[in-house]
């Protein structure tokens, strides 16, 4: 094959995407194959349909839930949820009269299909290699661990989707990850995506769709795919992407929204053909040691700030580096894993799915979380919620002293009422690590799901390892 | 959208890097159904205390920043999150434009359809503005350049469609739609 007949993944999935082609005065208009909404960047959308007297163009391409603004107290019936605050209550009301009105799918209160927006669209089957797909939320990048072009679009794109079904787009460059090696125990996804934040900057993918690539990613599961891809927008990122393979397919099969019979033969055909041609050319490309990466954390106030758990806290002249540290009340030169934790926070678009939950459990089982440590875990979804009862985590959890939940976002971005109090120190598995932002003044250290177990046993910051030792 | 054709003030300096879309409204406001109003949760966090006074040593708190409409910030500006929530508070706020060495993607394409420009600069032009804070200076939208107090102009990239729509006022929207039949046809050749 000649170079200029090669392509990327991305670029076969742009290319055959194109309603218009871009030109030097107009950017190319894309179409879209899954619109997904949650409540709290789409009431401005809906109303401008309104005003303008517009429709919604493809209702079968649209599907809304409610993740941010519920809550997950533990109830008998949704029914029964008191929802945190007027504003959060009145926009869950307006996302159902929304999706009532304009004639739209809505995986609500009452359905068991319900939660985090990316979560119940892979888990559905409705995500799917070679999609465009865009949600207004910027982990929308998490689809593209499934091979499909997903990317987070603010209030307006949103309204422009639902009208036209189509978004004005100028092409991104692409971005080659390449991770290599066996991994460490003890070491996952999430401590892979933060190395690589580490490595590239919080800026490093800035126009750019990063594609992840190289053995240590083939051997991924779609989870840790989908964990790795959540966070391509911490580095700056358009979208991440994997390419589709054998995995991929059997994660896919027998969901409830993926292709059968016929049609999923043609599917697999057509899907296992997007993967990137082995000459295909990136903008940009990056090859990273998987074997040498070790747990890490963060320590600072954006998820670059980031190290090895075992290390010290580097030391840095930077005025902003300085005034993170400050933040978190931290010291250079000192290990992290001094630092008493309050609150130890499992869940979230990144790291809430069932091998997250039961990594958590297998380091959590027959232990306690420290008597001062508060410890939430929170499934991506309801069905993962039932999953995890099923394989008795739920009591693992609860006899370790954690609290179990429904599903939503929760701590991770604390506009459900989950909040982390002023000054405290969380290990999160979220995204996140901004000031504030699981609460007003709550510091925040992300960290992956077995970093967040240990850590709730020691009541300080752990290394996972040695509660992996056979 | 009202057509923008030039925009002159003096600047405020918020010099930080990496200032995210958490910062510039906290996610705790989002549970609004209107873009109205947003102005008053504008960077609420490091406007005011935890008592809700507002903490004096604040750049936008202070008497030099009233009326500025030109906001010069360290590199990286509007990470995180997709909420249109920022550019909706920033121009609520009086402000009516960022300048930076780099600003986020989805942080700039919300701005630019809400009429709030964001502005990227050479590092020499940046060091310029952050140590001559309240300097008065122009934007020329229709000639995509920044005017310094010195009269040196410094020309600043932006998508010639996106610098189009803001100077004539046009909504994105309707230009979409006029392209209804390559969608229809787009959609039947899928079929």
């Amino acid at each position: 094959m000649n170079k200029s007949a090669s392509k990327t993944l991305f670029e076969k999935v742009w290319s055959s995407h194109l309603v218009k082609d871009e030109t030097p005065d107009t950017p190319a208009i894309v179409y879209v194959d899954l619109h997904l909404m949650h409540e709290v960047t789409t009431p401005q959308a809906f109303s401008l349909l309104r005003e303008k007297g517009l429709k919604v163009r493809r209702p079968d391409l649209t599907l809304g839930t409610m993740d941010h603004s519920i809550p997950t107290t533990p109830v008998k019936s949704f029914k029964d949820l008191a929802i945190v605050g007027q504003g959060a209550a009145n926009q869950v009301k307006t996302m159902e009269d929304n999706c009532a009105e304009f004639g739209l799918e809505l995986l609500g209160f009452d359905s068991e299909l319900r939660g985090i927006v990316h979560v119940i669209g892979p888990e559905l089957g409705a995500t799917q290699p070679g999609k465009i797909i865009v949600c207004g939320d910027s982990h929308t990048s998490t689809h593209g661990a499934f091979g499909a072009l997903a990317f987070g679009i603010g209030t307006t794109e949103v309204g422009h989707v639902l009208a036209t079904q189509c978004l004005l787009q100028r092409k991104p460059k692409t971005f080659a990850i390449e991770v290599n090696g066996t991994l460490q125990t003890g070491v996952t996804a999430k401590d892979i995506i933060l190395a690589i934040i580490g490595e590239i900057g919080v800026d490093g993918g800035t126009g750019h769709v990063i594609e992840y690539c190289g053995n240590a990613i083939q051997q991924m599961s779609m989870e840790a795919r989908m964990t790795i891809c959540n966070m391509s927008i911490e580095a700056g990122a358009r979208a991440g992407m994997i390419g589709p393979d054998d995995t991929t397919m059997s994660w896919l099969k027998g969901r409830p929204r993926s292709p059968k019979g016929k049609a999923w033969d043609q599917a697999v055909e057509h899907w296992t053909s997007l993967a990137s041609d082995r000459s295909a050319e990136y903008d940009r490309s990056v090859t990273i040691d998987g074997s040498a990466i070790e747990p890490m954390v963060t320590f600072g106030t954006n998820p670059g700030m980031v190290m090895p758990v075992a290390e010290e806290i580097p030391a840095s002249g930077d005025s902003g580096f300085k005034k993170a540290l400050n933040y978190m009340q931290l010291t250079p030169g000192k290990p992290l894993t001094e630092s008493p934790v309050d609150v130890v926070f499992i869940g979230s678009c990144t790291n809430s799915r069932i091998s997250d939950l039961e990594q958590a459990a297998k380091i959590l089982e027959g232990r306690k979380v420290a008597e001062d440590v508060r410890m939430l875990v929170v499934p991506g979804s309801q069905q993962i919620k039932m999953q995890a009862e099923e394989k008795g985590l739920d009591k693992i959890f609860l006899e370790s002293g954690a609290e179990w939940r429904e599903s939503g976002c929760s701590m991770c971005l604390a506009m459900n009422g989950d909040t982390v109090p002023s000054g405290q120190l969380s290990v999160s598995t979220s995204n996140r690590n901004f000031e504030g932002r699981q609460g007003i003044g709550a510091r925040t250290i992300l960290a992956s799901p077995l970093t967040a177990a240990a850590s709730a046993i020691e009541g300080s910051v752990a290394d996972p390892r040695p509660y992996l030792e056979t | 959208m009202q057509p923008i054709k030039e925009i002159r003030s003096r600047t405020v300096v918020l010099p930080l890097a990496d200032v995210d879309t958490d910062q510039i409204i906290p996610a705790r406001f989002l549970t609004t159904t209107s873009r109205e109003g947003l102005g008053k949760q504008l960077f609420h966090d490091w406007r005011f205390g935890n008592d809700g006074e507002k903490k004096q040593d604040f750049v936008l708190n202070k008497p030099a920043a009233n009326g500025c409409k030109i906001l010069v910030a360290g590199h990286n500006f509007g990470c995180g999150s997709s909420r249109e929530h920022a550019p909706w508070a920033l121009l609520d706020y009086g402000l009516q434009a960022v300048i930076s060495t780099e600003i986020a993607d989805i942080f700039r394409s919300n701005s630019l359809k809400n009429g709030f420009l964001p502005i990227v600069v050479n590092k020499k032009c940046h060091d310029w503005l952050l140590n001559n804070p309240g300097a008065e200076v122009s934007i020329n939208v229709e000639e995509s350049t920044l005017i310094l107090p010195s009269g040196d102009c410094v020309k600043y990239p932006i998508d010639d469609f996106a610098r189009y729509c803001l100077v004539e006022g046009i909504d994105q929207l309707g230009f979409l739609q006029q392209h209804e039949k390559e969608i229809q046809m787009f959609e039947n050749s899928r079929q």
